[in-house]
């Protein structure tokens, strides 16, 4: 136990020696991965940020039926389990005459004409039903029960919806799908190519040392007596890599958030992303550090293993 | 200790065998001298004996542990067992002295106290002390013979091969280093040495086999060798 112990430590100390001692070669191979790592950091926050853009706007969208005074309660009621019945339908909100003029003055409350207006008259405004739709598609399958003719002889007015904005948030949808699919391209992309650069590193690392190697299995090194070092070293390179990026992204917001919010044209919560990266910072980090650990031990295993086999086919 | 049953390598099928039905068993504690000359198939016996190579018939077995049972990933604790004296030292050029006897005991987990106790008595035994924090490139080729030796015998091995170590020396380093190989089979390990220097053979008076051509041509208890007698064993295994 105490010898594994003490060769684990040797192990550890002679990656970090050969860290140093590699120093231009483990900048290289640390350049690349930082850019890995930071465009898998940022895609993840841009993902994030348009996903509540469009929760937003969805949020904003309901449809208003607004029913003749001559509607009974009763009707009402079954109007309202209908509604619920709906597969598409999240909430049904139902405001009486009364509760509509509540609202109304409380949204013009600053008005005194027009406040004035209304109460000069008999309550003007109509009870109204509120749908809340699960999704931006099912607005469609609202749209369609309010205008059967059975539903449409209740309402004084034809219903409203936010449909005018769904062309704007349909761009904004299809604009996430693609982005999230180059997103995905450029970090797979940039993966594969700092693991070929890491495996190459390491590589000509081996290929520089490669009599000391041969003396080591001669002497009875085990595998991971010899392999160790390198995947510790390669483990450095990730778990310094993980934090470069982590504060270069902090970099970015700090320095240019506001910029970044004009060139957005609006359609981009900017400050959502710094208060989404702000939130997560700790989660982002592990998940970045898990992410460089794994790229440096994976090619740093691989890279080492032709190096290690054992010249003795079977006969 | 070392026991070897009808052992054939062969390399290319065209140049026929390095060793062909190699038969030799060496007792515990025994001291034999592996003569022959260049070719004759000296090396090719070692790498087996060390697993470098895989003989491609026949049995071997060193202290018990059959080769042909060992797994690839048992290799490193077969050679642990074995010392080996490489012909050309093989000691690495980037660390001292020291350090090159101490990264035997390294790569097996010794921790460094016991390192730091044992080296400087083993580097005593091959008659280095004083020259623990020299690099192998500021020592003689005597010198660093015995920094090879020190570094195959600091792990006290039951077996210890020597590749030609005075190959490369002048008669008195030699013998130097002939004497040290001498002390450690003393205190019990089995010393399998390969030479083709006929003082040493001569001097040492210990058991001789000669192989020619990948075959044990004599095998004698007690040597006393001339380039004739030589020429006749070998002329012996022709017939």
């Amino acid at each position: 136990m105490k010898a594994k112990l003490t060769t684990f430590a040797r192990i550890i100390r002679t990656g970090m020696v050969n860290f140093v001692r590699n120093m231009w070669l483990a900048i290289a191979a640390m350049a690349i991965m930082i850019i890995t790592l930071t465009i898998i950091l940022f895609s993840v926050i841009v993902n994030a940020t348009f996903n509540n853009t469009v929760q937003q706007i969805t949020s904003k969208i309901d449809v208003s039926m607004f029913l003749k005074d001559s509607v009974t309660p009763a009707q009402t009621q079954t109007l309202i389990k209908q509604l619920k019945g709906l597969s598409g339908v999240q909430s049904v909100q139902y405001l009486s005459k009364a509760q509509a003029l509540q609202q109304y003055e409380t949204q013009n409350a600053g008005n005194t004409q027009l406040l004035q207006a209304i109460d000069e008259t008999d309550n003007p405004l109509p009870a109204t039903v509120n749908v809340k739709p699960r999704d931006l598609n099912d607005i469609d399958q609202i749209r369609h029960f309010v205008e059967k003719p059975s539903v449409a002889k209740l309402q004084s007015d034809p219903a409203s919806d936010s449909g005018d904005r769904r062309e704007a948030i349909n761009k904004i949808t299809h604009a996430t799908n693609i982005l999230r699919r180059v997103g995905v391209g450029a970090v797979v992309l940039f993966a594969v190519i700092s693991v070929l650069i890491i495996f190459n590193t390491i590589q000509m690392a081996i290929f520089n040392r490669r009599d000391e190697l041969q003396i080591m299995r001669l002497l009875g090194a085990s595998t991971w007596y010899i392999r160790g070092p390198f995947v510790v070293e390669t483990i450095i390179y990730g778990v310094l890599s993980a934090i470069i990026s982590v504060l270069i992204i902090n970099a970015i917001f700090v320095t240019a958030s506001s910029s970044l919010q004009a060139t957005s044209f609006g359609l981009l919560d900017i400050s959502y992303s710094q208060r989404f990266f702000e939130a997560h910072y700790w989660l982002l980090l592990t998940i970045q550090l898990a992410l460089g650990i794994l790229i440096g031990a994976a090619s740093s295993t691989i890279a080492t293993r032709r190096y290690l086999k054992f010249k003795t086919p079977k006969r | 200790m070392i026991l070897l049953d009808r052992v054939t390598k062969t390399y290319n099928k065209n140049l026929g065998p390095a060793l062909d039905r190699i038969s030799l068993h060496v007792e515990p504690k025994e001291f034999v001298i592996i003569v022959g000359q260049s070719g004759a198939g000296k090396s090719t016996l070692l790498k087996l004996l060390t697993r470098e190579e895989r003989p491609t018939s026949g049995k071997i077995i060193v202290g018990g542990i059959d080769y042909d049972k060992l797994r690839d990933r048992d290799i490193p604790l077969l050679r642990r067992k074995i010392g080996v004296v490489f012909q050309d030292f093989k000691l690495l050029p980037n660390r001292t002295v020291f350090e090159n006897v101490a990264f035997a005991l390294e790569i097996v987990g010794v921790s460094t106290r016991e390192i730091n106790n044992t080296v400087p008595k083993v580097l005593d035994i091959v008659n280095l002390k004083g020259k623990e924090k020299r690099m192998p490139m500021e020592l003689s080729g005597g010198e660093r013979q015995r920094v090879a030796i020190a570094r195959a015998i600091v792990r006290q091995p039951k077996v210890l091969i020597a590749d030609e170590p005075t190959g490369n020396l002048d008669p008195k380093h030699a013998w130097d280093v002939i004497r040290v190989l001498e002390k450690i089979n003393k205190y019990g390990t089995t010393v399998l040495l390969t030479t083709h220097n006929q003082d040493v053979v001569n001097r040492l008076k210990r058991r001789v086999v000669t192989i020619d051509h990948g075959r044990i041509a004599s095998d004698k208890a007690r040597a006393n060798y001339t380039s004739a007698t030589m020429a006749v064993d070998i002329a012996a295994t022709k017939k």
